[in-house]
């Protein structure tokens, strides 16, 4: 075959053309749901902008730039930044283990100017890129390949163990899961998975006991049986619980939670914050948040759909899943389903990593949005 | 090289086809997510709600202040002050109850004894009940507390009310304390309070007898606590009804001067309004301090309390049983003089014989001829037996049941003693043998069977004083209501015999008789009295013939007890008297703590000092808050 004039390809857009190429829609959606945090961080503070709800407005701001700028960004130098990026907080991370471990706590934060900033969030970001980078170059028959397998494993696993070593079993549990996502979605050949899928129902009671902290374990075994220390590990559980149960259908109504709000739940402002949500706001609040997380997901998912380029492709699949179980971990850990692990709501939680980094991906997938009629070469020559 | 080949396009299907299955199981996630939010909310939604109510709200019993106990001018007897103390919630202390008690102990002194109480406490109640840690903190240390309180997780601070008995141990025999609620309380009271941790209810006494009516009702507030227990705010709060205030009879300073003339020995003294029965003062030695029971007695002092031979726990006056002795005979008297014997007269020679049994006057050689009003100046032991044998047990029986002995006064305070009036259908209802002439005449001089309680010699004083059946009261007021005052009928015995019997009394100490050196010189106050020895042991035939020995030769405890009864002034008696020191027959103490305190008494006049009592009218207004009183 001839070379096409891959018009598309090579177009450039304009600032005003990317702009206009925005999904507005989506971005609205998100700051919707971002507004829901901050009345919620309002509400937790007893009906208080300090401590939480301006300073989380003025961290929504900045990440909606970020998003913009992200998303102007041409993909392609997104693909190119990949492997830099990732190399980039990998050294953050490790520096951060290391630090910690000299310190002698989990320390997760590097302070950079006026932000904490947490590498491992930064990390869920970057691995997404370098994998999609990776795998973009591979066909089907590649990636089953042992050797660049291997390769993407050690891409997936150097940074897991850094974020275990922290301890972050959450964050871990997302590199892990982002990882065999975009693997999976990449064309790993079945007689991969199926072996390593036995192979993890083998490795989970091998890891309980060599790999867990006590602490883990703990909680492990709390949430099994969250009566058995119904003060301690369990009491978190079981006062989510009650925070959200309480809310009954329709909820107590704005500033009405006294659950969270009376210190019965520790973070409420971060891990838990969603207890206050439910307390508030009901069995109806929920679903209709839960519906606009999963309606930005559907988004995700359709720009993925939409995108030409493989490495677009898994971007945006990437980001979304990420997002994805972000909110799939936090709701179920404050529901009762899984144990509890340190994971934020995304857009709800207070903080600012989780939120950058949220932003960060959705400007990575806007970007794949704007530049959604750009093909990549798998084997990049002259473009890249 | 192309950029789009058949790897390519079927990499792209693949995708796809992973994406959607991707989505698949995501949609399956939020089915999930949806499904427990509809098991938490919809199905689980009012156990939670009502749990979250019980986390949120923590409905409070309130105890009311403790109504006071006052004496009959008003002065408080019994009243409350504030108590700053520390409780520990159990299922709060989120380090554990010992870190909790070892920080609050860096801030305030905590015993050993204090953390074992405490320990017990918690076992024996549910994990949310706040247990007291340390009461009557001073407002240092609790402020102390208050400032640490954020490192303290499950401490409450808390202000309540603790009794104080401003006259400590003067009054504790009447008053008697209160104390922390114990299993057998609960039997059959089932007010709420009781379930209060730290909450006390009177044990002893007037606070025992009234507890009912001075414990008031529990309030409740509703208050709004966080996972701490830190109250946010209240809610809503009901009073409950404050306890009724008890005015008693009594005259607190008479009391206390009667105790403190007491001093340290083991006695008991009763002065009662002659006319009335009302009790002016009624003390038992030695006495114990009330607040220690308030705050929480030391097992070395509970020991020492119930081991020391002078029973300081014991009210001597209402529960202590004695033989009369010779303070029996006015009564004997009385029944002599009813029964036609008013001209009788005896030789006294030292002894009578009865069969042969030989009956000794306590005057070896004998007081020659004896009447009655002799009889009972000098005391005679042959003339009462003489008294006796023509009397019959049932008549002298008679006699001392109607001038209060042998049954209980009904006295307000609990505990009295009923003290023994031997019959001789008792005897033969207990031992199945009959009476004896000898048994008779050994009762005729308060000896024998016969008890009598410092009380009803209280009484038979104040009968033998005022010729009518005065009965003994203690409590005139409670919550501004006044108690029923019982009728005080004229006695059986006829004017003369009380004079006669008066007249003799008169000259036990004013004419020579056998308290005729602790007579009353103070013109209008003098007293007239009877004295008395309780024998403590048998005497023996032997020890008779061999020289009885002297209570001096004796341990103390084998001494004779030393009796008297007293009324004053003679020309109109407005205060009787009765006095015992417990083997202290020798030298006569009770004569002389009676002379000193009928006099301190008539000095005083607190019949004459018009009383505070409150009328109906005036209690009806609510009573003031704590502290408000002055």
């Amino acid at each position: 075959m001839t070379t096409r004039p891959y018009a598309a390809a090579r177009r450039t857009l304009s600032i005003a053309d990317k702009m206009f190429e925005v999904n507005w829609g989506l971005v609205l959606l998100i700051t919707i749901v971002a507004c829901a945090g901050f009345a919620m961080l309002y509400s937790v503070a007893g009906g208080s902008l300090s401590p939480w709800a301006t300073p989380q407005i003025l961290k929504f701001l900045v990440g909606l730039a970020i998003l913009v700028t992200v998303a102007m960004v041409d993909i392609r130098t997104w693909m190119s930044l990949a492997y830099p990026m990732y190399a980039g907080a990998l050294l953050l991370l490790i520096a951060v283990v290391i630090a910690g471990h000299v310190g002698k706590g989990a320390e997760r934060w590097i302070t950079l100017g006026p932000l904490g900033l947490q590498p491992s969030e930064l990390m869920k970001v970057t691995l997404v890129l370098a994998l999609a980078r990776f795998l973009h170059g591979q066909s089907v028959e590649d990636i089953s390949k042992p050797r660049n397998l291997a390769i993407a494993l050690a891409i997936i696993g150097i940074p897991a163990v850094f974020v275990v070593l922290q301890p972050n079993l959450g964050t871990t549990l997302i590199i892990a899961a982002d990882g065999a996502s975009l693997l999976f979605l990449a064309g790993l050949s079945w007689w991969w998975i199926a072996p390593t899928l036995t192979g993890i129902a083998v490795a989970i009671p091998m890891a309980w006991q060599f790999v867990l902290h006590d602490y883990q374990k703990r909680r492990v075994l709390t949430f099994l049986n969250p009566e058995s220390d119904a003060l301690g590990a369990g009491w978190n559980i079981t006062q989510a619980k009650i925070a959200i149960g309480s809310g009954g259908v329709t909820g107590k109504g704005f500033l009405g939670g006294t659950q969270s709000r009376l210190n019965f739940l520790p973070e409420k402002q971060t891990d838990f914050i969603f207890t206050n949500f439910g307390e508030e706001f009901g069995f109806v609040g929920c679903i209709a948040l839960l519906i606009l997380f999963a309606v930005i997901i559907g988004y995700g998912i359709q720009i993925a759909m939409g995108a030409r380029s493989q490495f677009a492709r898994l971007l945006a699949m990437g980001v979304t899943l990420n997002f994805f179980f972000y909110i799939m971990i936090n709701a179920s850990m404050v529901m009762g389903l899984i144990p509890v692990v340190g994971i934020p709501m995304p857009l709800i939680s207070y903080g600012g990593s989780a939120m950058f980094s949220v932003m960060f991906g959705f400007g990575l997938l806007m970007s794949v949005h704007v530049h959604r009629q750009v093909e990549i070469p798998r084997h990049p020559g002259g473009i890249i | 090289m192309p950029l789009f080949d058949r790897k390519d396009k079927s990499r792209y299907a693949s995708f796809t086809r992973r994406s959607l299955g991707l989505t698949g199981g995501m949609v399956a996630v939020f089915g999930i997510l949806g499904g427990r939010l509809y098991q938490l909310q919809i199905k689980n939604g009012d156990q939670y709600k009502t749990q979250a109510e019980e986390n949120r709200v923590s409905q409070r019993l309130t105890p009311p202040p403790r109504g006071r106990i006052l004496d009959r001018f008003g002065t408080e007897l019994a009243n409350n002050r504030r108590n700053y103390r520390v409780l520990i919630v159990s299922e709060q202390a989120t380090e554990g109850v010992d870190a909790a008690l070892d920080s609050i102990g860096k801030l305030i002194v905590l015993t050993d004894a204090q953390k074992k109480r405490v320990a017990h406490d918690i076992a024996a109640n549910k994990k949310f009940v706040p247990v007291p840690v340390a009461e009557n903190l001073s407002w240092e240390e609790f402020a102390r507390i208050n400032m640490h309180l954020p490192y303290l997780p499950g401490i409450q601070p808390d202000v309540g009310e603790t009794r104080d008995y401003p006259y400590g141990s003067d009054l504790a025999h009447i008053l008697g304390y209160v104390a922390a609620v114990s299993p057998d309380d609960k039997k059959d009271d089932d007010d709420p309070l009781l379930g209060l941790p730290g909450f006390r209810i009177g044990k002893r006494g007037i606070e025992k007898a009234f507890d009912s009516e001075v414990r008031g009702q529990a309030g409740a507030s509703r208050v709004e606590v966080n996972a701490y227990g830190r109250v946010i705010r209240e809610l809503s709060r009901d009073q409950g009804v404050p306890g009724k205030d008890v005015w008693l009879t009594i005259d607190a300073e008479l009391q206390r001067f009667t105790d403190q003339r007491m001093g340290t020995e083991s006695a008991a003294c009763c002065v009662l309004d002659a006319q009335t029965g009302d009790v002016l003062a009624l003390s038992s030695t030695p006495g114990y301090d009330p607040n220690l029971f308030n705050v929480g007695i030391s097992p070395d002092q509970w020991k020492s309390l119930i081991t020391d031979d002078h029973k300081p726990l014991m009210n001597k006056v209402l529960s202590g049983a004695y033989p009369p002795g010779s303070t029996f005979k006015p009564a004997m008297a009385l029944a002599a003089m009813q029964n036609g014997l008013k001209d009788l007269h005896v030789v006294c020679t030292g002894a009578t014989t009865i069969g042969n049994h030989q009956f000794h006057c306590w005057k070896r050689g004998g007081h020659g001829g004896v009447d009655l009003k002799r009889g009972i100046a000098q005391s005679c032991d042959v003339f009462f037996y003489e008294v006796a044998r023509r009397l019959g047990i049932d008549k002298m029986e008679a006699a001392a049941r109607a001038l209060g002995l042998g049954a209980a006064t009904g006295i307000e305070i609990p505990g009295e003693n009923s003290g023994f009036i031997p019959s001789a259908a008792w005897k033969e209802a207990r031992f199945g043998i009959p009476w004896q002439m000898g048994e008779t005449l050994v009762t005729g001089i308060g000896q024998g069977y016969v008890l009598t309680t410092p009380l009803q010699l209280a009484t038979l004083a104040a009968r033998i004083a005022s010729g009518r059946a005065v009965t003994p009261r203690i409590v005139h007021t409670v919550g501004g209501v006044a108690q029923p005052r019982p009728l005080a009928d004229p006695l059986p015995f006829g004017d003369e015999a009380f004079a006669v019997v008066r007249e003799g009394m008169n000259a036990v100490v004013n004419e020579g008789g056998t308290a005729s050196r602790w007579r009353i010189a103070e013109p209008g106050m003098d007293m007239a009295g009877k004295t008395g020895t309780a024998q403590v042991r048998v005497i023996t035939r032997n020890e008779r013939q061999s020289g009885v020995l002297k209570d001096t030769a004796l341990p103390w405890n084998l001494r004779d007890h030393g009796l008297f009864i007293a009324f004053a002034p003679v020309a109109a008696p407005r205060y009787a008297l009765a006095c015992i020191v417990e083997h202290g027959a020798l030298g006569h103490p009770q004569v002389q703590i009676a002379h000193d305190v009928l006099l301190f008494a008539q000095k005083r006049n607190p019949l004459a000092l018009r009383a505070a009592y409150p009328t109906n009218a005036a209690m009806a207004a609510p009573p003031a808050p704590l502290g408000g009183r002055g």
